[in-house]
């Protein structure tokens, strides 16, 4: 078989002792930033890049190092949620939702070996979609139009109510929040700036990143001082840890949702700009609706809710690498610096890369392999390890949380303009948490306001404003189907959701 | 553990700009943008052929500063650095267009002083490869018989280098109105170009480096290159001039550097950039990236930078982006 023999060459290239360490050195750095909230993929690989180069590492060690890193920071991402109820990044949002719950309950350490058995059970099966596929998968992102972008991200919008609150209102309030603050920032199908007020530092818009780590890291600080001396901080609740190793009948239950989720990620990936933040948001909507609709368990810590917001991230992480490799356009922040490290490795992404780089492509290729392996085998036994974090007193934990908040984010931009809007984002998330607005619809309105609203008014630009070419493909009709059942059907089973709040109302989720 | 390990990474985070304060008598290039980019890239290969060539004293600092689309940069050189003698920053096409259109808000091209330009990467125009369009004198008469029948993406937001070489194209073709023209903003040439291939957008305005891997793999086809003459490299493709409408459309690289600097400093600065363009390694980077040599320095870099910031506003004013 001509695929077997390519990747063996891929693997003799990079089955080498230096390469090893290499993806070891990677892996480690790269879990270690994506548990560090506002150190993210993105950033982990840009940090790296200068420090490859001024080591002079060759294409193949470079690339190791920096795809080490990036699955790595996917890995890395589930362990603030689990933990911390903090996004490491920003697609390891929704593990919070049930990671957290999880801990509460005192299974931390089943949380984190499930997660990063799912983890692993992603990237791989996306790892091999990738090598498989990738040439034939371009022909899916040729497909979508500025119409159907659409479509896919309203998907997104519509099943939000479902997702993070028994409140619908308040998620579609903070929905509309997280759209408002996508606005801001230069508007590219005009040139025009909206919402900046003449301020420099709003020209580009507002990252999401500072977004995340003030809502989520900051908020979490202020409730602690808020708290602090009287002793019902809540965090005081966990004492112990759990199993370090998930049972076997929880791994064979969440069976079912690791190959949906997958499918669903590695998709999400493929597509330019949809990226592993859809990934794990559609996986985990998915799977609510499949399993557990009337909303009994979800949120409450299920297993499944943890297993399929991280097969689908790192499904998506690896479909990303599809369009970046065979089409040269990255399908998200982190695959965009990745190109940036190609491009100047001299290697074009592109549509020849398979034909004329062939050796650069499997050898990345089995890098993925050898760092995912690598990354199952750090990641279970460190789980008792990183559990510890448990056991740090809160006060000792808070102010390293806002340390490391503050200089993650002073490292990306250098502006201390961030650093202030850090802040209000942080005493926001602390208003928003009082009055039990849930968080997560605020970031997913800023990660896919913007794609969605440029994408509508793309298709009308080129249908000169007619409505119809919205629904003008079978491809767009069936997502807005999706759309509509993603809204419609949490309504039906409504009754029977608030039925059964009402029998469980001594145990309230978390929700954000 | 987790603490000493979150201190090793909090360190590599913060190295770069602890660096930066520490140590001022240094050279320093800003970047503009982050890590990556073609601002980046500029300032990596500036600092790297000057210190090899040996006209520096150690090495230089890359400060990458992102905000605005340079603007953050812009106004911390014009306010914080005046007179900043050890101080390089990058800047291309989209410094200009922006100044131009007032992007850089109280700035003008007249608060720095241009040094340099030292490469430029030319304009494209083109289609899939199955596409019925055959050459430019085609696409424009399309344009002309129908303007809203034909539509463009590019990688740039409207308003941008993409879309004014789209613009500059239609003026020269005398199109009544040129606002008239389609052009349809995406976030990269890469996700452009896909949109070309999948059949939804008629034409692609973007550099050549974006489309040279796809025109290799025979999945599009330029229909005219916006430089004065026939690339080096690749003279098959032929220039929109020889086909009869006068447009180029220069993506220009370069620096600036402060506006309060002795003239003695912009002199030496402007000998040791001269010194490096000239320099074997250099050549051959930007050879290895396809861009071409646009080598302008001193007074005519200052002149250049000039006229154009006049002809992107003038244009700018024409399609009302700009007052």
């Amino acid at each position: 078989m001509e695929f077997l023999s390519s990747l063996g060459v891929g693997f003799d290239a990079a089955l080498t002792f230096s390469n090893l360490g290499i993806a070891l050195i990677g892996a480690f750095l790269g879990t270690m930033m994506g548990a560090l909230p506002g150190l993210g993929p993105a950033n982990g690989v840009a940090i790296l890049i200068p420090i490859a180069f001024s080591i002079g590492l060759g294409p193949l060690p470079s690339l190791i190092l920096m795809t080490s890193v990036y699955y790595g920071a996917m890995y890395g991402g589930r362990i603030s949620s689990i933990l911390l109820n903090i996004p490491g990044d920003e697609p390891a949002m929704m593990t919070c939702l049930d990671g957290y719950p999880m801990a509460r309950k005192g299974m931390a350490g089943e949380a984190l070996s499930l997660s990063g058995i799912a983890s692993f059970i992603g990237a791989i099966f996306a790892t091999i979609g990738l090598a498989l596929l990738a040439p034939q998968l371009v022909k899916i992102a040729l497909l979508f139009g500025p119409a159907e972008y659409f479509a896919l991200f309203t998907i997104a919008f519509a099943t939000l109510g479902g997702i993070s609150s028994t409140n619908q209102a308040k998620a579609a309030f903070a929905a509309a929040v997280g759209l408002a603050i996508a606005m801001i920032g230069v508007d590219t199908q005009t040139g025009v700036q909206r919402f900046t007020f003449g301020e420099v530092h709003l020209f580009d818009g507002i990252d999401f990143l500072i977004a995340i780590v003030g809502l989520f890291a900051l908020s979490e600080v202020f409730i602690f001082l808020e708290h602090r001396g009287s002793g019902d901080h809540k965090e005081q609740g966990i004492t112990s840890i759990g199993r370090v190793l998930a049972p076997w009948s929880m791994i064979r239950s969440c069976i079912p949702t690791f190959g949906r989720s997958t499918v669903i990620g590695f998709l999400a990936g493929v597509l330019p700009g949809a990226g592993a933040s859809l990934g794990s948001f559609l996986s985990y909507s998915v799977e609510k609706q499949i399993v557990d609709p009337t909303g009994k368990t979800f949120g409450k810590g299920d297993p499944r809710g943890v297993a399929a917001p991280e097969v689908g991230n790192n499904a998506a992480a690896g479909g990303a690498l599809v369009p970046m490799l065979a089409l040269g356009v990255p399908g998200s922040g982190t695959t965009a610096v990745l190109l940036a490290v190609l491009l100047s490795l001299n290697i074009t992404p592109g549509p020849l890369l398979f034909s004329q780089n062939p050796d650069v492509v499997w050898g990345l290729i089995a890098a993925l392999f050898i760092a995912n392996v690598m990354l199952l085998i750090l990641n279970i036994p460190l789980v008792g390890l990183f559990s510890r974090v448990l056991l740090v007193p809160v006060h000792i934990l808070m102010p390293l949380v806002a340390m490391v908040s503050f200089v993650g984010i002073y490292g990306i931009s250098g502006s201390s303009f961030d650093l202030i809007l850090m802040v209000i984002f942080g005493v926001v998330g602390w208003l928003f948490r009082k009055l039990d607005i849930p968080l997560v619809p605020v970031i997913l309105g800023i990660l896919l306001g913007n794609e969605m609203e440029v994408n509508l008014r793309r298709a009308m630009t080129l249908s000169d404003g007619d409505w119809l070419t919205l629904v003008g493909s079978p491809l767009s009709i069936t997502l807005w189907a999706l759309a509509i059942i993603g809204f419609v059907a949490p309504m039906i089973f409504g009754r029977k959701v608030k039925r059964a709040i009402a029998e469980e109302s001594d145990e309230i989720a978390v929700g954000d | 553990m987790i603490r000493i390990l979150s201190a090793a990474v909090l360190a590599a985070v913060t190295a770069l700009p602890v660096a930066a304060q520490d140590k001022p008598s240094n050279t320093e290039c800003i970047a503009p943008a982050a890590p990556g980019g073609g601002w980046d890239f500029i300032c990596r290969t500036v600092a790297k052929v000057l210190r090899d060539e040996g006209l520096i004293d150690g090495t230089m600092q890359v400060t990458n500063m992102t905000g605005g689309g340079g603007g953050v940069a812009y106004a911390h050189v014009v306010s914080k650095r005046n007179e900043d003698e050890k101080l390089l920053i990058a800047a291309s096409n989209g410094t200009t267009t922006r100044l131009a259109q007032g992007a850089f808000p109280g700035a003008t091209e007249d608060d720095v002083r241009w040094l340099a330009s030292f490469g430029a990467e030319y304009g494209v125009i083109a289609v899939a490869a199955d596409s019925e369009i055959d050459d430019l004198p085609e696409l424009v008469e399309m344009m002309k018989a129908d303007p809203r029948s034909v539509s463009f993406a590019g990688g740039s937001a409207v308003g941008g280098y993409d879309h004014l070489k789209i613009l500059k194209l239609a003026k020269v073709a005398e199109l009544e109105d040129v606002r008239q023209v389609k052009y349809v903003a995406f976030s990269g040439g890469g996700e452009a170009m896909t949109q070309v291939l999948g059949g939804s957008i008629t034409a692609f305005s973007g550099d050549f480096s974006e489309v040279r891997g796809f025109v290799e793999a025979g999945d599009m086809r330029i229909v005219a290159v916006l430089s004065p003459e026939r690339l080096e490299q690749f003279d098959q493709f032929p220039t929109a001039i020889e086909q009869g409408y006068d447009v180029t459309g220069p993506n220009w690289r370069g620096l600036y550097v402060p506006k309060g600097i002795s003239d003695e400093t912009y002199d030496a600065w402007n000998q040791a950039i001269q010194k490096m363009v000239a320099s074997e390694e250099f050549q051959k980077i930007r050879a290895d990236q396809g861009i071409e040599a646009l080598d302008l320095f001193g007074a005519d870099a200052d002149k250049f930078v000039h006229e154009n910031v006049a002809e992107i506003r003038a244009l700018s004013k024409e399609i009302g982006l700009i007052q």
